[in-house]
């Protein structure tokens, strides 16, 4: 039997990231697929009310819960998300931290790009000083 | 100022009630052939111009428009013209006392902390005004002198202290935060991938 090359899958349990709406930025968790257009998506710990959404405007994530049943009410897939610390989980990952960046670069104001600017170009000299030095040697 | 309109004069006699008001200007005699329109008398006045509310004094702009566009300046206050009093400070980017237009500012969440500092109420929009040259050229040497550049006159003395006056309290201040003299000697600009209505300032 051949393995697909598929990791990521909608199905129940999978946690989703929400990229439009209200809730944009958040995650959640799918707990019954509708149809091939939208599922019932739940984020009790997230702020996510239960509701349907459309798979056009998720992402889905490498995380999903272990074997939530079908149709799931709110209550159990808290429970299962703080049993499995799905949320920081989530927090850790590489791609919720990259995301947070950008959106705190975001955020700066005219004098704060001035002076990551600043910033970066001390750094650079430190490097560039430091590789001229070790090139020397 | 007009005079009034009647003049109250002594009238003779027992029964005439002993003054009477009398105009100070005649009728005319005759009334004109043909009525004169008189235009209507417009009610609406111009508003004073409203500050934007992100501008208080010490905030840093950049401007937008004319010789200085691109820099960072410093707001001191808004004129009663309603453009806004604006220093470099000159030392720092060159940038004079100057008057702008509020919109061609982007206001910028920096400000400069100028809370102790009291500007002159000498600047007004009468200070920024130009000055008429005394000495009107006859027609025959300005004739001859067309395609020459006309003599420079030199900025007066007392701007150029002016400036030095406002612009040491305003740098005194700016030295206060780290980077802030850099950030206003840089001038602004926009890199690839940068887009004014998404950037916060």
């Amino acid at each position: 039997m051949t393995t697909s090359n598929f990791k990521r899958f909608v199905e129940v349990g999978r946690v989703v990231l929400i990229n439009s709406g209200p809730q944009a930025g958040q995650i959640a968790v799918i707990a019954e697929i509708i149809d091939h257009n939208r599922a019932i998506i739940d984020g009790p710990t997230t702020n996510v009310p239960r509701q349907s959404f459309p798979y056009k405007h998720l992402t889905l994530t490498p995380l999903a819960l272990k074997k939530l049943p079908r149709g799931a009410g709110s209550g159990v897939i808290k429970k299962q998300l703080e049993k499995e610390n799905t949320v920081t989980a989530w927090e850790n990952s590489a791609w919720a931290k990259k995301r947070k960046a950008t959106e705190s670069r975001r955020q700066l104001n005219d004098f704060g790009r001035f002076q990551i600017m600043l910033a970066k170009k001390a750094r650079r000299d430190v490097v560039r000083k430091t590789v001229a030095k070790a090139k020397k040697a | 100022m007009a005079s009034p309109a009647t003049v109250e004069k002594q009238v003779g006699g027992e029964k005439n009630g002993g003054t009477r008001q009398v105009p100070t200007t005649k009728a005319p005699r005759f009334y004109p052939a043909e009525d004169i329109r008189q235009p209507k008398k417009s009610r609406k006045s111009h508003k004073p111009t409203k500050l934007r509310g992100s501008i208080t004094p010490g905030t840093v702009l950049i401007l937008l428009a004319g010789r200085y566009r691109g820099k960072r300046v410093v707001f001191l206050k808004q004129l009663d013209s309603g453009l806004l009093l604006v220093t470099g400070p000159f030392k720092v980017n060159g940038v004079p006392l100057r008057r702008v237009n509020q919109a061609y500012t982007i206001a910028t969440s920096t400000k400069v902390e100028l809370a102790d500092f009291k500007l002159d109420d000498k600047f007004t929009d009468s200070y920024f005004a130009k000055t008429v040259s005394k000495e009107k050229q006859s027609a025959e040497t300005e004739f001859f002198e067309d395609g020459k550049p006309k003599p420079k006159e030199p900025l007066p003395e007392s701007k150029t202290s002016d400036q030095k006056e406002v612009d040491k309290a305003i740098i005194a201040a700016v030295k206060k935060s780290e980077n802030l003299t850099k950030y206003l000697k840089a001038s602004f600009g926009l890199s690839k991938g940068q887009y004014p209505h998404q950037l916060v300032f």
